[in-house]
């Protein structure tokens, strides 16, 4: 191996080459990457792989309570990580759900990393046509696909590329296996390089679409600062009484900067308090 | 003022508006909103994944996962399986252990102590800086680390494999409708689990509980799942008043078996309290949530062994080396300062030891504990360093206040026994560890996570009240019964 290095080091299709570890230092960065997926599907050894931290990863759904920080640069930019808690979906209110829900409605992320477990694809995909509904900019991270060849489940990466409309990693990140390819991908979307165009079976479907524009423009007025009008216009119409409560007390500004400036422990302390 | 408020008026009748404008559309589009959305959703999750995945020949044969689930929750197999699997793990820590624990001693005690007091009175140290130093902190450190570390880079790294395999879960499945019975949430398993690592990890990972209710419930009885400050004490005294009571080629089994039953008392204890607790001051229904038994996965052994051997070992060894540095330093002043003729050790202990010996202890023990508070650790040597303070042994131990490990098992029933203990003192000492009160960085951790002192407070006197309690009644009967 030590003997390939120095061409490796200099070969263009080495991407690693340009990634730097950085671990906690999350001091300043150029884009904001979200890492979201259902419980235990490797978002932590995900995470641990780009940020070179050792956050205990562990067999069992529930492992990341809080959502973690960490840091790399690649390709000159820096990049800070955030796992957030594993979740099935973003619909329902238990206290993970919404950490995981306000980051990626109010954190606005540059990119939000999906991993989804091939071997579970389908349940996996609920999560991922949720996030889309909310952002533009995303990569699925198809994780965990030496366990779905082991079960005899292929995954078509392209064929889910095309149908979600943005782009699709197979990974095996236990082993850094993809994760190369990964980078790469959330460089590009990071960067705009790449435009998603993002499946919404909801949010864009024809019943709907005039009446939530209605109300995204009387929000998008009202609350400029808002990164996701449409998906709380959504909320709206289904009588999400925290959104409601949030949008009358004002909080709904003050709940989209506190997630976007501060660590964890403040914005829970925020989520708390909009939930109560 | 006035202003103010006009503004915050203007603002809310224009947030009003919204609402307006959502109730008048609303109308259109009819009042199954949420569940048509989710229903998209789910159709389109399953249009796309069935256009995306390939699944080979379904196998007409149970695979290896589900052969090993059907056997591991079983209904009559599923709680003899774990708690066979839990005595291996025991049995490997403990026979494991003595080797290196012996090695580390026989370093840090035997040479690099006598050499630090040599050190001391050749460039002419006061005997009291001397003492302190190396008879009191030193020896502290030296003996948490050398009785500590092994037995730790053994069992975390097999708890890790273990959790990493995928078992956790299932054993959370197994416990699930007991927790359920007892009023309590199923990941309560979870919870109660990580608590036999640390009980202070195990308090923040009671977040993946939603229900604030069932939540204290856990964080209130994660107290009896022994930590691993406390598996010396439990190993220890097993093995020298149970294990020897066994014939020499069994006395390991019975050892591993006794702590064991120490772990399961300490189960039983949790539903117990548990329910007490949903019947009483946590009232309330068990919720339901949905448990995800994730395939088994084959664990990375090197990489769970460094990482636990880093991550969890060192960390807690730290942490155990911090809080005995203060603790060596009160050990050794409570046996060096005298009131009268006798040491403030000696005094406390007398004044002790009624309340003690009423629960089966004594005077010793409960000092051990009181200086003992801010780590577990420490409270075997602190116990024996007081044994033969207060007995006045000749030619045992180093001097007062000199914290020492005695070479043999053997030798420490030897001086155990001379300071009046028994069968039954062990026992007792064995359920006061289990029960007693959290240490001192747990009861923080409480405080931090639930932001009560009512409920911290609660957290520390249900376990002391409980650990008299059981010591007592357990006297009691050996009395009546013995």
């Amino acid at each position: 191996m030590t003997t390939h290095a120095d061409h490796c080091e200099v070969c263009p299709v080495n991407k690693n080459s340009k990634l730097v570890r950085m671990g906690i230092d999350v001091t300043s960065f150029d884009h904001l990457v979200a890492l979201a997926g259902n419980p235990n599907v490797g978002k932590s050894t995900v995470f641990n792989s780009l940020t070179g931290l050792k956050q205990h990863t562990g067999n069992w759904p529930g492992k990341t309570v809080v959502r973690a920080e960490g840091a790399f640069a690649y390709g000159g930019k820096r990049f800070k990580v955030v796992d957030l808690p594993g979740t099935y979906s973003l619909l329902s209110t238990s206290n993970d759900e919404e950490v995981a829900r306000d980051f990626l409605l109010f954190g606005s992320p540059d990119v939000t990393v999906v991993i989804v477990d091939a071997t579970r694809l389908e349940r996996n995909m609920n999560l991922v046509l949720q996030v889309l509904e909310i952002t533009d900019r995303a990569v699925i991270c198809l994780n965990l696909v030496d366990e779905a060849k082991r079960h005899g489940i292929t995954v078509d990466a392209r064929s889910l590329m095309r149908e979600t409309g943005v782009p699709v990693v197979p990974t095996v990140a236990r082993t850094g296996e993809g994760m190369p390819e990964l980078l790469g991908r959330i460089d590009e979307v990071a960067s705009g390089e790449f435009v998603c165009k993002p499946r919404r079976v909801w949010t864009e479907s024809k019943r709907l679409k005039k009446a939530v524009d209605a109300v995204a423009e009387q929000l998008k007025k009202e609350f400029p600062s808002l990164p996701n009008v449409r998906w709380v216009a959504l909320r709206l119409f289904e009588g999400d009484q925290k959104i409601i409560d949030a949008i009358r007390s004002g909080e709904l500004t003050d709940l989209a900067e506190s997630v976007r400036t501060n660590g964890a422990a403040k914005n829970e302390k925020t989520v708390h308090h909009v939930t109560t | 003022m006035a202003q103010r408020k006009t503004r915050k008026r203007y603002i809310m009748s224009r947030h009003e508006e919204i609402f307006k404008t959502v109730e008048s559309l609303r109308w259109n589009l009819g009042d199954r909103l949420h569940d048509d959305a989710v229903e998209a959703i789910y159709a389109e999750a399953a249009r796309i994944s069935a256009r995306s995945v390939t699944v080979a020949g379904e196998a007409k044969r149970p695979t290896f996962d589900q052969t090993l689930d059907r056997l591991v929750t079983n209904r009559w197999m599923g709680i003899p399986m774990m708690v066979l699997i839990l005595a291996i793990v025991f049995w490997i820590t403990i026979e494991g252990a003595n080797i290196p624990s012996a090695f580390l001693a026989s370093i840090l005690l035997d040479a690099f102590h006598p050499a630090l007091k040599q050190f001391g009175d050749n460039v002419l140290m006061p005997w009291w800086l001397s003492g302190l130093l190396f008879d009191g902190i030193y020896l502290a450190m030296a003996w948490v680390v050398s009785v500590m570390l092994p037995p730790m880079a053994i069992f975390f790294p097999l708890f890790t494999l273990a959790e990493d395999f995928g078992y956790l879960p299932r054993v959370a499945f197994n416990l699930d409708s007991l927790f359920r019975k007892a009023g309590a949430h199923g990941k309560q398993a979870l919870t109660m689990a990580m608590g036999y690592g640390c009980n202070a990890a195990a308090i923040i990972s009671t977040r993946i509980i939603d229900s604030p209710r069932e939540r204290l419930i856990a964080i209130l009885t994660n107290n009896f799942a022994i930590c691993n400050g406390r598996w010396p004490t439990q190993i220890l005294i097993a093995t020298i008043f149970v294990g020897s009571l066994a014939p020499a080629a069994f006395s390991g089994l019975v050892s591993s078996l006794t702590v064991v039953a120490v772990v399961m008392i300490g189960v039983l204890t949790t539903f117990v309290v548990s329910w007490g607790l949903s019947k009483t001051i946590l009232k309330g229904e068990a919720s339901f949530f949905s448990l995800e038994l994730p395939p088994y996965r084959p664990p990375r052994i090197w990489q769970t062994i460094y990482t636990s051997v880093i991550d969890r070992t060192l960390i807690v060894l730290w942490r155990a080396v911090v809080w005995a540095v203060p603790a060596g330093a009160v050990i050794w002043l409570v046996s060096n300062i005298h009131v009268g003729q006798e040491s403030l050790a000696e005094h406390a202990v007398r004044f002790l030891d009624p309340v003690g010996l009423a629960v089966g202890l004594n005077g010793v023990i409960l000092l051990a504990y009181i200086i003992a508070i801010p780590a577990n650790e420490i409270v075997i040597p602190t116990v024996l360093m007081l044994t033969v303070l207060v007995a006045r042994m000749a030619g045992v131990g180093v001097g007062a206040g000199v914290m020492f490990e005695l070479d043999s098992e053997l030798a420490t029933a030897q001086v155990l026994k001379a300071g009046g203990w028994t069968l039954l003192t062990g026992i007792n000492l064995m359920l006061f560890s289990l029960l007693h009160n959290p240490c001192s960085t747990t009861l923080y951790t409480i405080y931090k996570e639930t932001g009560s002192a009512k409920w911290t407070t609660l957290s520390a006197m249900i376990p002391l009240a409980l650990a008299f309690l059981v010591c007592f009644a357990v006297t009691a009967g050996w009395k009546i019964f013995g």
